[in-house]
């Protein structure tokens, strides 16, 4: 047996060991390496505070009482954690963005960092959280007994209470050192971390080396083990639908819920990845934690005396059966798992006591001027904490002296538990749900935590304690329905599971009702837009309006709240982000509301809110910023429509440089069969000429008819030479706008009369008919009329030439409209073809290769040029059954006969 | 109020790396789905607690493995390509 001094050694090498862990791991992330202090692993580790004394000793217990449904406890947080990506994920980001401090911070600061209900918070924790405490305090002078009492070496029984004093006091002790060393900006704590990540693998090696021993040491294997199950008396015990639902609902809400876990999950949080990794690796630590609970609690039942206390099963097993080793490492285990639950609770609520009560009543007696003052806040703060810690272990020890070794206490932890559940509507519709406001979370907190309270709190500590057995059995005032536990006439619920129901259900019902109702204020908007957006809105939406707050008053504040040095390192930062030297930065809202933030992380939303709200001197966010940060968004939408449709008009532009391309392409092809064309059309002339000048040269004895003959035909070809190059240079004469009109008055019929007549003489001139309306002709010009006669003949010669129908007709019409008239040239042929019509006025462009036509392709070029000269158009008119040109003359030029 | 300013379909890549996400939030319904299996009933007679056992520890490893497995495709996707974490992902 071990002798219970070498017991309190173990437990003094332990707690030693602990805080020179605790204490190097301070050191490295004070000199910056906290490369592995800041693992998933630790992370981890850390979350296993979840898995107290009352689950490491209370689940076999728990498993000889009821069978498997002790595993609730444990299936609630595997299905929250393994649905990470619903709700933790948020929260630890929001945890993260809003620098929140506790699960109180996170309401007060979502419903626009009312401090009303970070006080609700908190005091609710502290009253679900004392009995817990009180808890771990009894398993753990319970397992000191266990050796005692099992002791042969002749050491009186302990003095119980003795004992849980000392233990409290070295808890607080260790809490003050490593939970209040230093006030950080951040609120993280290397060395309670690392600590708890340490404890985390004794006690999971602890109850994995009971149950081994169990599983293949006594009970001979697996399938031994199994054997034995089935004929043990928990071999056909039945699930209780209600409580195994309720209690996995329990747990679940528990795991976000609780102080402590909000604290390691959310606080303590270095990098939102780790979660990713605790994801799966918490719920295979709690897997691997309820193992062999069953296995352990059916060896315990069956192989230990009738009236064996259950609960303690994990130490008696081994030492019924010699292994003491294993039992010391087993009662380190427990040991453990207490510890590590008391230091976090206590650290997490005195962060809750100090921001959310301490700071404000503080601000509140100094008289408003308190932020202004002289003097280090941080050691106010400090003192406020480390006082909070002493208080809450001592509420702890209280409690568990006025209820200890009662049933009351072994009941608490699931009483505990559904009391910090009430926090789950305000704390999921918060970061879920905009309309989520102050009123609504306040009724649903304060309702469910009546509800709690009556129907099972103060029930809990049984009939005549605080409620008479009169008012249990009957109601008060004999009013049935309002029996405690059985409320509104509800019977055969399990007392638990009836809580659980009516404070929840009442509590969401007040939660969403009010809510519905109410309106919030512009800092709630701002602040449920900010929670439920998380992941929307990377930049802070400002919260305060521009101040005028000095901000030298603001550095002095800071500075006893942060530190000397961090507040000038933040100042100084701020001031050259704005492009100014030194330490005083403009107090824009920007630079506000990031001290703000800075500055919560030490002290909270609420209080940092007030601080720095007395120092600005007003309300800090107004309907007009909120327009204001709605005309942001408005403004990012205008933006973007803005760059939406410049995107159009560019790909306007693009389809109009494609169709400038095509035409530019299609010009260059025309342009190289051109030269091709002109170098023949200038070849042919320039070749019989020289052939027939070289006949006249060298042949003697021409007859004179043959040398008649052959001067005419170079003479034709000079002429065809020169009326080539007149065209070209007629072109580029007009294309310079060098031309010089011979205005005079003419008739429209006399000058398509004189262009009928002058392409009289060409050779297809006879087979086409011309039909024209004389009569719309009769106008009067003031014009160039020999050019516009040009375009005419043009016109007409070119229906001679391309008309390919078999009986050509031509058709001229002539208009009159407001202000110019209109002469539309009309043929039968087959027309140009579409893709032409776009290029047939520019130079050198033929759409035939017949060189029958005879011109250069110069033609409708100069027609267009002249037009534009006078100052009108020409246009190709599609759609006339033929080829079709529009002549158009503006009235300036055209006066009525 | 807001026009949808998010593309309606998405490449490959994208694709997958949402139904990533959707299978990251599905998985704790299949939790609750086998958690709450036993209490059908299941085999009768004495070896119903230890059959229970077995089922609840199988399903309980399995959800593990899946979402240890969903865990590193979140992680190396979110690595990848930094599309918004926005409710209402276009599909």
């Amino acid at each position: 047996m071990i002798p219970f001094n070498i017991l309190v050694m173990i437990c003094l090498v332990y707690v030693a060991g602990l805080f020179i862990v605790a204490f190097v791991a301070e050191r490295r992330a004070s000199a910056g390496k906290v490369s592995w202090l800041r693992s998933p692993l630790v992370y981890t580790l850390s979350l296993s505070v979840y898995c107290t004394a009352w689950t490491f000793y209370g689940a076999v217990g728990y498993a000889a009482r009821s069978g498997l449904e002790y595993m609730a406890i444990y299936t609630g947080p595997t299905i929250v954690f393994i649905g990470w990506w619903w709700a933790l994920r948020k929260l630890v980001r929001i945890g993260r963005t809003q620098r929140i401090t506790s699960i109180a911070d996170l309401i007060s600061s979502r419903y626009g960092k009312s401090n009303a209900l970070g006080v609700i918070v908190t005091l609710m924790a502290v009253v679900g959280t004392t009995p817990y405490i009180a808890l771990q305090l009894q398993s753990v002078t319970l397992s000191f007994a266990v050796f005692a009492r099992e002791g042969t070496s002749g050491w009186a029984l302990p003095d119980l209470n003795a004992t849980a004093l000392w233990i409290a006091a070295g808890l607080a002790l260790f809490t003050v050192l490593f939970g209040t060393r230093n006030l950080d900006a951040n609120e993280r704590h290397h060395g309670v971390v690392t600590a708890i990540a340490l404890e985390a693998i004794v006690k999971l090696v602890a109850l994995l080396a009971v149950g081994i021993f169990v599983v293949w040491g006594v009970a001979g294997g697996v399938g031994e083990m199994l054997t034995r199950i089935a004929e043990s008396e928990l071999g056909e015990t039945q699930f209780r639908a209600g409580r195994w639902v309720g209690l996995t609902f329990l747990s679940a809400a528990a795991i976000m819920t609780l102080p402590r876990m909000f604290q390691v999950l959310v606080v303590e949080n270095a990098d939102e990845d780790h979660l990713a990794t605790a994801s799966w690796a918490f719920p295979l630590y709690l897997c691997l934690m309820s193992l062999f609970v069953l296995p352990i609690a059916v060896i315990g039942l069956t192989t230990l005396p009738d009236g064996s206390n259950p609960d303690l099963f994990v130490l008696t097993i081994p030492l019924s059966q010699g292994r003491e080793g294993l039992a010391a490492l087993s009662f380190l285990g427990g040991f453990s798992s207490a510890t590590s639950m008391v230091i976090v609770a206590a650290i997490a609520l005195s962060t809750m006591v100090s921001n959310h009560i301490v700071m404000p009543l503080w601000l509140y007696f100094g008289d408003g001027k308190t932020a202004t003052m002289s003097g280090d806040v941080r050691k106010v703060v400090l003192t406020a904490r480390r006082l909070s810690i002493a208080g809450v272990l001592v509420l702890g020890y209280l409690y568990y002296r006025l209820t200890g070794g009662t049933e009351a206490l072994a009941a608490i932890g699931l009483i505990s538990f559904t009391g910090v559940a009430q926090v789950l509507p305000a704390l999921l519709g918060g970061i879920f749900w905009r309309g989520a406001n102050l009123r609504g979370a306040a009724s649903g907190l304060i309702i469910g935590f009546a509800v709690w309270a009556y129907t099972l709190f103060l029930p809990s500590f049984g009939p005549g304690a605080v409620f008479s057995a009169d008012l249990l059995a009957n109601g008060p005032w004999g009013i049935s329905i309002l029996r405690p536990q059985a409320l509104f006439g509800v019977t055969g619920m399990d007392p638990v599971v009836h809580a659980v129901f009516w404070s929840m259900v009442l509590n969401s019902a007040a939660f969403f009702g009010v809510s519905l109702f109410g309106f919030p204020s512009p800092l709630e908007r701002l602040q449920g837009a900010q929670f439920v957006n998380v992941f929307e809105h990377s930049r802070a939406a400002h919260s305060w309006a521009h101040g005028a707050a000095e901000a030298e008053d603001l550095l002095m504040m800071a500075q006893r709240i942060i530190g000397p040095e961090e507040a000038q390192a933040l100042f100084q930062k701020a001031a050259e982000r704005q492009g100014k030297m030194g330490y005083l930065p403009d107090t824009t809202p920007e630079f506000l509301e990031h001290l703000e933030r800075e500055l919560s992380g030490s002290v909270g939303g609420a209080t940092a809110h007030a601080m720095v709200s007395q120092i600005v001197g007003r309300s800090s966010v107004s309907v007009e910023d909120l327009m204001a940060v709605a005309d942001e968004t408005a403004q990012m939408l205008e933006y973007q429509q803005k760059l939406e449709s410049q995107s159009e008009e560019l790909s306007r532009t693009a389809r109009q440089l494609q169709e400038a391309n095509e035409k530019l392409t299609e010009l260059s092809v025309q342009k190289d069969a051109f030269l091709s064309q002109i170098s023949h059309e200038l070849r042919t002339p320039m070749t019989s000429i020289r052939a027939f000048s070289e006949i006249l040269m060298d042949v003697d004895g021409l007859s004179t008819e043959e040398q008649a003959k052959y001067s005419s035909i170079i003479h034709d070809e000079a002429i065809r030479l020169t009326r080539l190059l007149d065209d070209l240079l007629d072109l580029s004469v007009l294309e310079r706008g060098q031309v010089t009109l011979n205005e005079q008055t003419g008739n429209l019929r006399d000058l398509v009369d004189r262009a009928i007549a002058a392409t009289a003489s060409l050779g297809e001139a006879g087979r086409m008919r011309i039909e024209r309306d004389r009569l719309a002709e009769n106008v009067m010009l003031h014009t160039d009329t020999d050019r516009l006669s040009q375009v005419f003949i043009n016109l007409i010669a070119n229906a001679y030439k391309y008309c390919d129908a078999d009986e050509p007709v031509l058709t001229i019409r002539a208009r009159r409209q407001t202000g110019e008239v209109v002469l539309d040239f009309v043929d039968n042929g087959s027309g140009i073809p579409k893709k032409s019509q776009t290029i047939i006025f520019e130079k050198f462009s033929r759409l035939s290769d017949q060189s029958s036509a005879g011109g250069a392709g110069l033609g409708l070029a100069i027609c267009r040029e002249i037009m534009a000269n006078l100052g009108g158009s020409i246009d190709y008119l599609p759609g006339q059954g033929g080829a079709a040109f529009r002549v158009t003359l503006p009235v300036a030029e055209a006066q009525a006969a | 109020m807001k026009p949808p300013r998010n593309p309606t379909f998405l490449a490959r890549q994208s694709y997958r790396r949402r139904r990533v996400r959707d299978s990251a939030r599905l998985l704790p319904v299949l939790g609750m789905f086998l958690f709450l299996l036993p209490l059908l009933g299941g085999p009768q007679g004495e070896t119903r607690t230890a059959v229970q056992l077995v089922y609840l520890f199988v399903s309980w490893f399995g959800l593990i493995l899946a979402a240890g497995i969903l865990a590193r495709l979140l992680r190396y996707r979110a690595r990848d390509g930094a599309d918004g974490d926005a409710n209402g992902d276009p599909t």
